[in-house]
């Protein structure tokens, strides 16, 4: 048995986060939080340079063939630095609905252009309240032109291309690419700022099948994102279980550190229960993806439901161990509060989840 | 990653999982061994006879050396052997704590005659041994423990209490630890001795517990005698030896007791709520999921820390995880499923109830194990200060001589 990353992708998880303390700051995050920019460009730019876009895209089409536990470790990075980046929506999301349901020709004409960041994806699947599922699309692709709007759109202002959930000329859901150029969008005001999002209005607008493997593509495209977006949580959860514990050695009161106090300690004790349980559960979805394994969809719905749930704990439970102080603009709590619930929030949330954890045991059960 | 064996743990595995089918029960669907029955004359005599059989394998005591008929094994075998020992209904619950802490304290500090005397017999289940550590006035904090031993030549003689002693009823030898110099503060003054159950002024005690079972003790000693050679470590190194003790309970990682989220899911099949099987319900689906990501997180830690072992890496206080969520777990579904049970839920008649009364017997037994073996609120001091490394709490009997500490009210 070998349940752990490579020495390889250790020095891959140990170089990205030193690249992203360095230029990921959080003053660089707060430009976006206060509205001055989008994304951090400059550094979506040299994170396309160093090819980590691509990390799980093959190298024939344009990737660094990193295989998804290379992703893996990059998204647990990502998260922990609050990256106002588009990693997500390209990455995880529209280059995986490219390569799992795309056409060679798709594939050939998107990915390289994905991977070395000259094109943002985005995946444009909600159209306001409720969870993914197929009666909650309405927008329709009736010869080769998509009607409808989509709403919120992580990183749709600022995407090129999106992968669009739409149905088809007999009602039927599926994985559709299309153009942003020309598509009237505008810019959503909300929770978490440090990450773009859109309400996407296409009118007509050329739109190209990804393949025709309708609801069930969609959801292999949402399964596969889950245990990557799980890293990612896993990163932010143990950010903030590190500044609680920093913050808890230097912060006194009653003539002691808080953290020698238990109400403290234990506090901290299950946030780091929580933390160490979602890793272990993320771990095995890194394991599914890159094994393909037939219980993947189990295993991203049990990493889902672990690190959302862990990453909402560790957020909550780190203002609240700073106290006052944490309830301020000025330190960076808030960051991963928002981010937490953004997360949570994207490709269905946790109630969604475990109700298909629990068809998925139902299912495997039954077998 | 992968969850492949080694082709050397691949041919143990098989070897065990060959030995396992030829002398065990499997364990899927057989009756579940609960933990309430406690352990009958007759469930002694089996455990003895599988010891024995496991002995004569080569399956006990793996990673021990082989002059004490052990196989120097590495402890990923001895994991190996483990995981395929769930899958059988053996007889368990006797040797868990000899084996497992006493006899691995005594190698480190006894004398190689005496380990030519004792290893054997304990690997081969002739021979039973506990652990007498709490105390009425020392429990989560151990080093609190008054029981006293007072040198005269070359014995000392114990007086004190000791309880929550687990299988002392049945033991043979145990080992102890006694405070001999109170003058000095509290972690100074101890020492660690074996000694024979059977000693004159040993006085054992069964406890009734919650469960019905009796399977801790009260210990008491009058005038205990036991031979300086059987001292463990220096005079006044007690605690030193007991935390090597401490250690090895920590590496026993806890079997999975059920019911699991699987006993769960097929319960919520069967019973109804508002006429559809209760597995349709909300509600429920929430609080399996929610069991199912936290045993699953639990079992890939394992499998991490296999991995750790596996590249000679020793676990340390993280593994605290395991029993800290088990035990919550395992209390929490029990509730949960007699609350689906409704008010059929309190029968235990064989004829009546669910699933054995697997459910209601949890529930009876769930609070010793959040108990024993390190608190829940100890085991979150552990995490909290030995592995985050939060500064220990504000001691009020620190470097106070031990007599001096106040313990109580007046």
């Amino acid at each position: 048995m070998n349940f752990d990353f490579s020495e390889d992708l250790k020095q891959l998880r140990d170089q990205s986060r030193r690249f992203l303390s360095e230029r990921c700051t959080p003053a660089v995050v707060r430009r976006s939080l206060d509205g001055e920019e989008t994304h951090a460009a400059a550094l979506w730019r040299e994170i396309a340079d160093m090819g980590w876009i691509g990390a799980a895209i093959p190298e024939e089409f344009g990737g660094a063939g990193l295989g998804y536990e290379g992703l893996c470790v990059l998204a647990e990075e990502m998260g922990r630095a609050v990256a106002p980046v588009p990693f997500g929506s390209t990455a995880y999301l529209a280059a995986e609905a490219i390569l799992t349901a795309g056409s060679d020709a798709q594939r050939r004409e998107y990915l390289p252009k994905l991977a070395d960041g000259s094109l943002i994806g985005c995946f444009a699947l909600s159209e306001g309240n409720g969870n993914p599922e197929p009666s909650a699309i309405h927008a329709r692709v009736v010869g080769g032109r998509l009607t409808g709007a989509k709403w919120p759109v992580a990183d749709g202002g600022i995407a090129d291309i999106a992968v669009v959930v739409a149905c088809d000329e007999h009602r039927q859901p599926n994985l559709y690419i299309a153009d942003l150029a020309g598509v009237r969008r505008r810019n959503l005001t909300t929770l978490d700022p440090t990450r773009n999002q859109a309400r996407l209005e296409f009118e007509s607008a050329p739109a190209q099948a990804l393949g025709s493997g309708g609801w069930g593509a969609v959801q292999r495209v949402l399964d596969r994102a889950a245990i990557l977006f799980a890293f990612e949580q896993v990163g932010g959860a143990d950010a903030c279980l590190h500044m609680a514990r920093e913050y808890a050695q230097e912060r006194f009161a009653f003539g002691r550190p808080i953290g020698s106090f238990q109400a403290i300690k234990h506090k901290l004790a299950d946030m780091y229960v929580a933390v160490e349980l979602a890793r272990s559960n993320a771990y095995y979805g890194a394991w599914a993806l890159g094994a393909d394994a037939t219980d993947l969809p189990l295993a991203a719905a049990t990493a889902r439901v672990s690190a959302t749930e862990a990453f909402h704990l560790a957020s909550k439970e780190n203002i609240q161990t700073h106290g006052g102080i944490g309830f301020t603009w000025a330190v960076d709590c808030h960051l991963f509060y928002r981010r937490s619930k953004q997360l949570g929030l994207a490709i269905g949330s946790v109630p969604f989840w475990k109700d298909r954890l629990v068809d998925l045991l139902e299912t495997r059960n039954a077998a | 990653m992968d969850f492949n064996d080694t082709p050397e743990e691949a041919a143990f595995r098989s070897q065990a999982r060959a030995f396992l089918a030829a002398n065990a029960e499997p364990r899927a669907g057989s009756r579940p061994v609960l933990r309430q029955s406690g352990l009958d004359a007759a469930a002694v005599q089996r455990c003895k006879a599988w010891q024995a059989k496991k002995a004569d394998a080569g399956f006990a005591g793996l990673t021990w050396p082989k002059r004490f008929g052990g196989q120097e094994a590495s402890p990923i075998l001895q994991v190996i052997y483990n995981q395929e020992e769930t899958d059988f209904a053996v007889p368990r619950g006797l040797y868990e704590i000899g084996l497992g802490m006493c006899i691995p304290t005594m190698m480190t500090y006894a004398k190689p005659e005496q380990l030519d005397r004792y290893v054997q017999p304990a690997l081969r289940g002739e021979e039973v041994w506990c652990q007498l550590f709490s105390e009425p006035a020392g429990g989560s904090d151990l080093a609190a423990l008054r029981t006293k031993a007072e040198r005269d030549g070359d014995e000392w003689v114990i007086n004190g209490q000791k309880i929550w002693t687990s299988g002392a009823h049945l033991s043979d030898f145990g080992i102890v630890v006694v405070r001999t110099d109170p003058n000095l503060p509290k972690h100074e003054g101890l020492t660690f001795f074996f000694l024979d159950m059977k000693s004159p002024g040993i006085e054992v005690r069964p406890i009734h517990q919650m469960s019905g079972a009796r399977h801790f003790n009260e210990v008491f000693f009058t005038d205990v005698r036991v031979p300086d050679s059987q001292r463990l470590g220096a005079v006044g190194q007690g605690w030193k030896v007991s935390l090597t003790t401490l250690m090895n309970e920590r590496l026993a990682v806890g079997d999975v007791q059920r019911p699991e989220v699987d006993d769960l899911l097929e319960l919520a099949r069967k019973v109804k709520i508002d006429g559809k099987p209760a597995i349709r319900n909300g509600a429920v689906r929430e609080k399996i999921a929610e069991w199912h990501a936290r045993s699953q997180g639990l079992k890939f830690t394992r499998f991490r820390t296999m991995t750790a072992l596996s590249k000679g890496e020793t676990p340390g206080p993280e593994n605290s995880i395991h029993k800290l969520v088990n035990a919550s777990k395992l209390q929490d579904i029990a509730s949960y499923g007699m609350d689906l049970m409704g008010a059929g839920g309190l029968v235990l008649d064989d004829d009546l109830t669910e699933a054995y009364a697997m459910f209601q017997s949890a529930l009876l037994s769930a609070p010793s194990a959040r108990i024993a073996g390190g608190s829940d609120e100890i085991l979150r001091n552990i995490i909290a200060e030995r592995v985050l490394g939060l500064p220990p709490d504000i001691r009020a009997d620190k470097g106070m001589p031990f007599n001096r500490v106040p313990t109580g009210r007046r």
